[in-house]
């Protein structure tokens, strides 16, 4: 067995701690002496380069037996500085950055940086440029939903079948998006007042069949998986995550509502529109990964309800502001929290603002990150095959996540 | 259409008679074993092309088709990758076993092939006990995949190569027992006989035909032996031990480049003997299914063939559906539903062949009937059983009011 | 009924039906196979831009380098040097436009603020190179594509950009014109005052 180095000691530089060197030191807290009367503990660093931890992330996880006895996450593998890059550019420069924080759903992410702008300046949104608003978000909650279940069953085993079928359907999504923005993925369409550029001609008959065509897919989709006794007995049981611990960790998003806690933000804060639709949040009660997996899948019933009917309503009319100003955008003094109901969670941008065309500081909320954190409560007591599933239910992004 | 069913025997008849007389009997071993050899890991090639391409326009997407027509030589390219890989063996391995356990499972695999009818006259060797003869041998591979791990020196590979024992020894009982039904059927134990016990048809111009699958007890014990079969060879649903998103996995992590492509090549070659097993046991053998004319001019071999590739057709298929089952889950599986079902299906069988004499009118119905009763019930109850214990199930959701 | 197995079954019933139409349908297999066959860009996609010159590439290029996309480029990736002409007066021409497509990241707010509609994005992608420390750094000569060329990749944007300049042009030649004739109408009647003048003066005399 070799030696752990202890570099610091031997260069002089700072004594080493107490304790370093030993084995369980980097994983187990000092006093404690939970199991150390069963003998040694098997640290394993499922690491950045694994098939299944969604990106570059690193989980060290002590292991008694094949029971998960300590979880330590780890990232930062992808930190962009972008928060700090935002200090030094302007307001509207920050909005194609913002496209590339949870690279799977930008619309929703620039809705997000858009609302907390237009609370700072106080600016008005047009009535169409909030329809069409709603639109992509209920689009990209779609697309999210999807590749989600999609990945999660992948990291069961199933070789990627339902994955390659929610590509399938949001390519057709990605078509939509391309037509209207000019990009698939990095959008960068909403402005402060409104939106970039209006509809093309044709594009609402074009979403009219894609969210018609949805409804059966999702059926099939369903049909695969939600009756099959595999998925329920990998699935059901695992990763139980309470309601109040939950609500203390400030959980937010599909988990939540798996969890049995009310708290849809379009819903509570009723940003937008979202007051004229007329839809359900679905509730779980068990707070498992199952739950997860059928909260998300009826969530997207719901959005395509919604869909529908923005779909039929929206008018005619202009979709910017005209107070609104592209170059030399100067928000006055104060500062602003802008959230709203991303397909992971809360998302929130916290801006404040000294009168400069750059902000004086710039936060990102992400709802990755936060719903990382209650992974360790979670997965206590599984097996480690159980730890790759119950990271895949809380749907995290490391673009988020790491920012 | 004699002469194209017998083509391969008479060749051999031929060429052994070419040999001169005392190297006749080593003439006549090679001629039986060649064949084997070279015929199936050519099928190992096609089907591992196939089998990407299949599960390819599952997931609604092409399969490999750069490489030769549609992709069919990619086989070749995978083959020279592999042999051109560096050969790894890690410094404190135990050489001489981390060498040994490819070989051993592929010569447990091979052998197995010797008792196989795969057409009229087709058998390298018959031994009375050859089903006895084939377990024997197929528990070969248990223990080379013991040597792999354990050579390996490294905890992982150990641990992985334990849970695979566990999972291929607990799946050994309802794999046996579903093969010792037909074995009860027909009360012999010799291949050749089980396949000569399912010729010809029933009904009017003997449209069903005689194999057993076609009866209670066979489909039940076919589906068993399938499901053990897919578990014995470590294919999806059950593929745990060569899992890439679980950390605990492969019993083969410490193997490269030849040695590895061997233990693929070996768990394929598992897969097809034991898929030609079950072919012979349940599904009529080298038997048409129909007594039409045109039947009789597709020879024997092609209808084992045939039926070989619908069963890998089927695992195929599986594999690209069903998640993986986790390990407990797995034995859980084994023990408590598939060695139960397997016990009744040996009660239904003696049940069937008890009521084989009964001649009234209707007593086909109610063999029938209480055969199929007789498994039916248990199946539900067991399997509402280990679902309702862990409290799995569907469940309604409510909505926020 | 809640026979278990059902789920599986119906699980494979959708694999199989998948499987099937993948032969039959095209909805179902939707491999385009790069790059013998391409996916036509639909009209606003955008990828990197590039400079719009009417007629000459030189001498039509609309660009007048007032700066404004390099200010406001996010990455920072355009370069502006404008050219001075004998007396080191600034002409209203780029001399260097570089824009290094290595960093762009295609948010296309260098076209936004553009007040002469002269840098437009392209619909082109295929700009692999071997050269890394200045393959992807494309000058004004690989910029520069004509107006034709956008009418072909973006019809209706460029059909709009047309319609616009050709009003600004009509409104900036009407607003000549008016100009002109005031000053004629001045130099006429300076003239005429002229003519008075001297008539008086040889009335004097």
């Amino acid at each position: 067995m070799t030696q752990r180095l202890d570099v610091e000691a031997i260069l002089g530089k700072t004594p080493a701690p107490e304790g370093s060197g030993e084995p369980g030191y980097t994983v187990l807290a000092k006093g404690d002496h939970r199991h150390e009367i069963d003998g040694d503990l098997l640290e394993v660093a499922m690491g950045p380069h694994h098939p299944s931890t969604h990106g570059v992330f690193r989980m060290d996880v002590a292991l008694d037996g094949e029971d998960v006895v300590k979880l330590k996450p780890v990232f930062g593998y992808l930190h962009r500085n972008h928060e700090k890059i935002a200090e030094g550019v302007s307001y509207l420069a920050s909005m194609p950055y913002t496209d590339r924080l949870d690279y799977f759903c930008s619309m929703t992410n620039n809705w997000a940086y858009a609302l907390a702008v237009e609370k700072l300046a106080g600016l008005d949104v047009p009535e169409r440029a909030e329809y069409i608003r709603v639109i992509t978000a209920e689009l990209t909650r779609l697309l999210n939903h999807t590749c989600l279940i999609g990945f999660l069953v992948q990291d069961m085993g199933a070789l990627g079948t339902p994955l390659m079928y929610a590509f399938r359907e949001r390519e057709k999504i990605l078509d939509l998006f391309e037509a209207l923005s000019g990009s698939r993925m990095m959008c960068n369409y909403m402005r402060f007042g409104g939106c970039r550029v209006d509809l093309p001609a044709g594009w609402l008959t074009a979403a009219k069949d894609v969210v018609d065509r949805f409804g059966g897919f999702l059926d099939e989709y369903e049909a695969l998986l939600s009756g099959n006794e595999i998925l329920m007995a990998r699935t059901q049981g695992i990763g139980v995550l309470s309601a109040e611990l939950a609500v203390d960790a400030a959980i937010t998003g599909p988990m939540l509502r798996a969890s049995g806690v009310n708290y849809d933000l379009r819903k509570v804060d009723k940003y937008g529109i979202y007051d004229r639709f007329d839809f359900r949040v679905p509730l779980g009660d068990h707070g498992d990964v199952f739950d997860r997996y059928m909260v998300r899948v009826l969530e997207m019933r719901e959005s395509l309800k919604i869909l529908k009917q923005a779909l039929k309503e929206i008018p005619d009319g202009p979709i910017t502001s005209p107070k609104a100003k592209i170059r030399n955008f100067k928000a006055p003094k104060g500062e602003a929290y802008g959230r709203i109901e991303g397909p992971k969670g809360e998302l929130g941008f916290y801006l404040i603002s000294d009168g400069k065309p750059q902000p004086y500081r710039y936060r990102v909320r992400p709802p990755s990150l936060i719903n990382l954190t209650i992974l360790e409560d979670m997965c206590l007591g599984h097996s480690i095959a159980d730890t790759v599933i119950i990271l895949g239910s809380v749907d995290i992004v490391l673009g988020e996540v790491d920012r | 259409m004699e002469r194209l069913d017998q083509i391969f025997v008479t060749l051999k008849a031929w060429a052994v008679g070419q040999v001169p007389e005392p190297f006749q009997v080593i003439a006549s071993i090679v001629l039986s074993i060649a064949p084997i050899m070279l015929v199936f890991p050519g099928i190992f090639a096609l089907t591992t092309v196939a089998e990407r391409k299949l599960l390819g326009r599952i997931q609604n997407r092409l399969g490999p088709n750069r490489v030769g027509p549609f992709g069919f030589l990619q086989w070749a390219a995978d083959g020279l990758k592999t042999i051109t890989k560096e050969d790894i063996v890690p410094r404190n391995a135990d050489k001489v076993v981390h060498f040994l356990a490819p070989v051993v499972l592929l010569v447990s695999a091979l052998l197995a092939y010797s008792v196989i009818p795969f057409g009229r006259n087709m058998y390298a060797i018959e031994i009375d006990a050859g089903i006895l003869f084939f377990f024997a041998v197929g528990a070969g591979t248990e223990l080379a995949v013991f040597m792999a791990g354990w050579s390996s020196r490294n905890k992982y590979a150990l641990l992985g190569a334990m849970r695979a024992i566990a999972q291929m020894i607990s799946y050994e009982m309802p794999l046996l027992l579903a093969a010792l039904a037909v074995v009860m059927a027909t009360g012999s134990l010799n291949p050749n006989e089980i396949v000569a016990a399912q010729e010809g048809g029933r009904g009017w111009g003997e449209i069903v035909p005689n194999w057993f699958v076609f009866t209670p007890w066979g489909f039940a014990g076919c589906i068993l032996f399938l499901i053990a079969a897919a578990a014995e060879s470590n294919r999806s649903p059950f593929d745990l031990p060569e899992a890439e998103s679980e950390i605990i996995a492969g019993y083969f992590v410490e193997y490269s480049g030849m040695k590895f492509a061997t233990f693929f090549l070996a768990e394929y070659l598992g897969l097809f003997v034991i898929s030609s097993l079950c072919v012979v046991l349940f599904l009529g053998g080298w038997h048409a299914p129909f007594p039409f004319f045109w039947c009789a001019w597709v020879p024997s071999w092609a209808w084992f063939i045939g039926k070989l590739a619908c069963i890998v057709l089927l695992y195929i298929w599986m594999r690209g559906t069903l998640p993986r089952l986790r390990i407990d889950q797995l034995m859980n599986f084994a023990w408590k539903f598939m060695l139960p079902m397997a016990l009744i299906n040996l009660v239904v069988v003696a049940v069937w062949t008890y009521t084989r004499p009964w001649n009234y009118f209707g007593a086909e119905l109610v063999r029938w009937l209480l055969c199929v009763g007789l498994l039916l019930a248990p199946y539900l109850l067991l399997g509402r059983n280990l679902l309702r214990n862990r409290k799995w199930g569907p469940r309604t959701y409510r909505y926020a009011s | 009924m809640n026979i278990p197995g059902k789920g599986i079954v119906t699980g494979m019933a959708q694999t199989a039906k998948n499987f099937i139409g993948s032969y039959v349908s095209k909805e179902r297999m939707t491999t385009v196979q790069y790059p013998e066959e391409r996916v036509p860009a639909q009209e606003a996609a955008r990828n990197f831009p590039f400079l719009v010159f009417d007629e000459d590439p030189e001498a039509g290029l609309r660009c007048v380098a007032c700066k404004i996309c390099e200010k406001e480029c996010p990455p920072q990736c355009i370069y502006i040097v404008m050219k001075r002409d004998e007396n080191a007066k600034p002409s209203k021409q780029p001399e260097t436009f570089d824009i290094d497509v290595s960093v762009c990241m295609s948010c296309q707010i260098c076209v936004e603020v553009c007040p002469f509609e002269a840098i437009k994005m392209d619909t082109e992608f295929e700009y692999g190179e071997f050269d890394r420390f200045g393959g992807l750094l494309l000058g004004k000569d690989r910029l520069a594509k004509s107006n034709q060329y956008y009418h072909k990749i973006h019809p209706t944007e460029a059909a709009e950009v047309d319609a616009r300049l050709d009003e600004e042009r009509q409104a900036k030649a009407a607003a000549e014109k008016a100009k002109a004739a005031k000053l004629a109408a001045l130099a006429q009647k300076s003239k005429d005052a002229d003519k008075i003048v001297a008539n008086g003066k040889a009335e004097k005399k």
